[in-house]
């Protein structure tokens, strides 16, 4: 703000100078509210006397209310031309740093998926050099995948099978990054009807993608046994899924922020970078799943 | 640079107060925030309150071994003492103070006029005191505080009463912080570099930090993955750490530490950064060895991620894991080494002088190479077999936490306090702060290496008699080291706070001192370089491109 309000900036469309925003009390408003939900959960959890269910309602629509505030706070200032091509490039360095984050919180858990497949169910079946473990503390255990381990944590449960829907989840994701892709495109050639267009049939697919995602959970809890009790092969399978479809869920719904910007005319053809930032959020979630459906439903 | 003197020298609060750009007054100028210098502060005055608690913490454990038998706590307070010193040091401590010397430096060093992304940096600062008031709340819930130590090992920490929960939320937090944190130093550094100033032309301190930030990104997330698994473990049912299901208790060990390794060089890289800039300056001779300083730090990286399991030779990894963790371990010796030589070499034939910061940064050089020597030993996996979990380790990690890390950050902030506040510190007091914390220090750990040697474990609140000597002059170290440190603490507060009457400090604080942050006055401007300043050859001597 300073950066246009000051000097001679007024002339020209965009300041020459980096934005250094105006004092702002939006990120220590939703540690508030972020402190609210954990503490909320955390004695929930604990099972400890205090009010968690208003604890965590308050904290979460605070959190929401600011997050919303905080977005369209940046969405007005990018509109106003604050941002110069400097400030553009921070924000692709920013995300492309923040979704590498994200990919090494994924590979806490495909770390995990492997160790248990590779190394501990084998030796927990007697592998390697660990045939006392199994001769000693689980005589009758077999090694094998999907296991729920030698105490058959969880009782009998069936696999996941790949074929059926999760293989046209793999289809609705790869179709969704070509559509987001061809909005992007017709974004550029200035085509803001059929970007619109586009990118609705991109949150479609991400939606029906959570559809399918939801009903196959229900089908796990309720005919197959498998639940997040049924030992490691439940814990990898839920965890890895469920946190897939918790980003999935983040990315539809940045999906359809994006698309009401374009309805409002937000964007212009050579600079959108809330629009890609989005979309490389996008590619992301689907070279997760990509990842997910080879290691988890078809190895 | 001249260009900033004009524009700001005589109004410390920037030119345009009229477009409600200046601080706010009051405590909402410290809550809303988004300027560097600010929550640079913000980040330093965190940082020392909580080495000031976690020292508390430290001062109960050490006057609990004053002798055999238990004193003054039961054991389960022991625990929750060791377990939340560690992690209130650690993340407390040692990180927000090297985020605290990054926000004010890395800017100034670069000469970009802020981080790249100041509400994010806010963010990332006031996380923390909701993190630690959320830690340390857990000492007055039904069963204490977390006390399965700060590597928090299922299945131990899953008998954790109802601190858990929080426990676990705190490290979330704490990660938030620190990945938002280390995206901003990185977009900063590749993306807000005044023209001319290329990345081999960049401060050491810039250069380890841009490295260590790599670090953060790279392993927090896995820390945040392995603790709520953890989570998930003790309320959800998975089996994740519960061999009866097909899980390894073992697993969590190798996660935490692919995490943990890493860690330990976010933690001396920005130390080694500091370094780096003190000792040419009072040697007043360019680093020797720029180059390989920047790709010895890389190095240092690179490794840190390939010998996680060398803290887990004891726990039964094949023995194919124990050679080739072993090996990789010692192939670390080979950059750090060369970092030492480096720093010798700048000072050989140099024209020295003794001011604080370089007596700080000698001792630095000294006591970190015993820390670091004692880490080779520990490398050697059938050695380690003996030292496991002795008093051996707890005197390893402390030489290089404390005159290694934490001397770093109290060299750096007599170092550049004057470029802060515009006032000198008492370099009397300091140097009798130096003498004291630089004795005392080997007063505390020296001892603990015998008694790691002789056998006596770590984490256990009584010992056996043989063990009593070594213990007491260990606690009397620990006593004088801390008292010693309010000579610290009033000498920083009087220039912070009450400068009438100290001697003002020049631009250039130190005249063997190069670099954009001494290019402007003392103290900085509050927006520095809202322009970009010229970068010449003069200011980057390191460079080479500027003989002396």
């Amino acid at each position: 703000m300073a950066t246009a309000d000051t000097h001679a900036a007024h002339a020209a469309p965009e300041s020459s100078r980096y934005f250094v925003p105006n004092p702002s009390a939006w990120p220590f408003a939703l540690t508030i509210g972020l402190a609210l939900i954990m503490y909320g959960v955390g004695a929930y959890l604990e099972g400890r006397p205090l009010p968690v269910q208003l604890m965590i309602t308050a904290g979460a629509a605070f959190a929401l209310y600011i997050i919303f505030s905080w977005f369209r706070g940046v969405a007005l200032e990018s509109e106003r031309g604050a941002y110069s091509l400097q400030v553009d490039r921070t924000f692709r360095w920013g995300m492309g740093f923040f979704i590498f984050s994200e990919v090494m919180f994924f590979g806490a858990f495909f770390g995990a998926l492997f160790y248990t497949r590779i190394l501990s169910v084998p030796w927990l079946g007697g592998a390697g050099a660990r045939l006392m473990t199994n001769l000693v503390l689980w005589p009758h255990f077999e090694a094998g995948w999907p296991s729920n381990g030698p105490a058959h944590v969880g009782g009998d449960f069936e696999a996941m099978e790949a074929l059926g829907l999760p293989a046209i989840n793999t289809a609705l994701l790869i179709t969704s990054s070509f559509t987001v892709t061809w909005a992007h495109h017709a974004l550029k050639a200035n085509h803001r009807g059929r970007c619109i267009a586009f990118m609705w049939l991109t949150v479609a697919l991400g939606a029906t993608f959570l559809f399918c995602q939801a009903h196959e959970y229900i089908h796990a809890y309720t005919v197959q046994n498998l639940t997040l009790h049924s030992g490691v092969y439940g814990s990898t399978f839920f965890m890895l899924t469920g946190f897939h479809g918790l980003h999935v869920t983040l990315g539809t719904l940045m999906l359809i922020v994006i698309t009401l910007r374009l309805m409002s005319g937000h964007f212009k053809p050579d600079r959108h970078f809330g629009f890609e930032g989005v979309a490389w959020y996008w590619h992301f979630v689907d070279v997760v799943w990509i990842g997910l459906f080879t290691f988890v439903y078809v190895l | 640079m001249a260009h900033a003197d004009a524009h700001h020298h005589d109004d410390a609060h920037g030119h345009d107060d009229h477009a409600h750009h200046g601080p706010d007054k009051g405590v909402m100028r410290w809550i809303k925030t988004t300027n560097h210098k600010d929550l640079g502060t913000l980040y330093l005055f965190f940082s020392f309150t909580m080495f000031f608690i976690g020292g508390l913490m430290s001062l109960a454990i050490r006057a609990e071994l004053w002798q055999p038998g238990l004193q003054y706590m039961d054991p389960e307070l022991f625990n929750q003492f060791t377990t939340m010193h560690a992690l209130i040091m650690i993340f407390g401590g040692v990180m927000p103070g090297f985020v605290g010397l990054a926000n004010w430096m890395v800017p100034m060093m670069i000469g970009a006029s802020d981080l790249a992304l100041p509400r994010v940096n806010n963010w990332g600062f006031w996380i923390l005191p909701f993190a630690f008031a959320m830690l340390l709340s857990t000492f007055f819930l039904p069963g204490g505080a977390p006390a399965a130590g700060w590597t928090i090992y299922p299945p131990l920490v899953l008998q954790t009463g109802n601190s858990f929960p929080l426990l676990i939320f705190a490290i979330h937090l704490m990660g938030v912080s620190s990945i938002t944190g280390a995206i901003n130093v990185v977009v900063t550094i590749l993306n807000m570099r005044a023209p001319g100033m290329t990345l081999l032309k960049m401060p050491l301190f810039v250069w380890s930090w841009l490295i260590t930030a790599y670090l953060l990104i790279a392993v927090m997330p896995v820390l945040a993955g392995s603790v709520t698994m953890l989570l998930t473990d003790k309320y959800f049912g998975t089996s994740f750490f519960n061999a009866g299901g097909g899980g390894d208790p073992v697993m969590f060990e190798h996660i935490f530490w692919f995490f943990g390794h890493p860690e330990v060089y976010i933690m001396i890289l920005p130390a080694f950064g500091i370094i780096s800039t003190i000792i040419p300056t009072f040697a007043r001779k360019p680093l020797f060895g720029y180059a390989s300083m920047v790709y010895a730090t890389a190095s240092i990286a690179f490794l840190s991620f390939i010998v996680w399991a060398h803290h887990m030779f004891t726990v039964g990894i094949p023995l194919a894991g124990e050679l080739f963790f072993m090996f990789a371990t010692m192939l670390i010796a080979v950059p750090t080494g060369v970092k030492v030589f480096n720093w010798i070499a700048t000072m050989w034939r140099g024209s020295m002088t003794y001011e604080t910061p370089m007596l700080f940064a000698i001792a630095f050089v000294f006591l970190f190479s015993i820390g670091g020597f004692s880490g080779l030993m520990m490398a050697m996996a059938p050695i380690d077999f003996q030292y496991h979990n002795t008093y051996f380790i707890v005197a390893h990690f402390h030489y290089v936490l404390v005159p290694g890390a934490v001397f770093a950050i109290i060299a750096a902030v007599y170092y550049w306090i004057p470029k802060w506040t515009g006032v000198m510190y008492n370099e009397t007091l300091g140097k009798l702060h130096f003498w004291l914390s630089a004795i005392f220090i080997n007063v505390i750990f020296f001892p603990q290496h015998f008694l790691g040697l002789a056998g006596m474990p770590r984490r256990i609140p009584d010992y056996a008699v043989q063990f009593t000597d070594f213990n007491q002059i260990s606690t009397i170290g620990a006593f004088v080291f801390f008292v010693s440190q309010f000579i610290f603490i009033y000498n920083m507060l009087r220039c912070a706070l009450f400068r009438h009457g100290l001697q003002p400090a020049p631009a250039r604080v130190w005249d063997g001192a190069y670099g954009l942050e001494w290019t402007v006055p003392s103290p900085a401007p509050y927006h520095t370089f809202e322009d970009p300043p010229e970068v010449t050859d003069a200011e980057t001597p390191w460079a080479g491109g500027h003989a002396h």
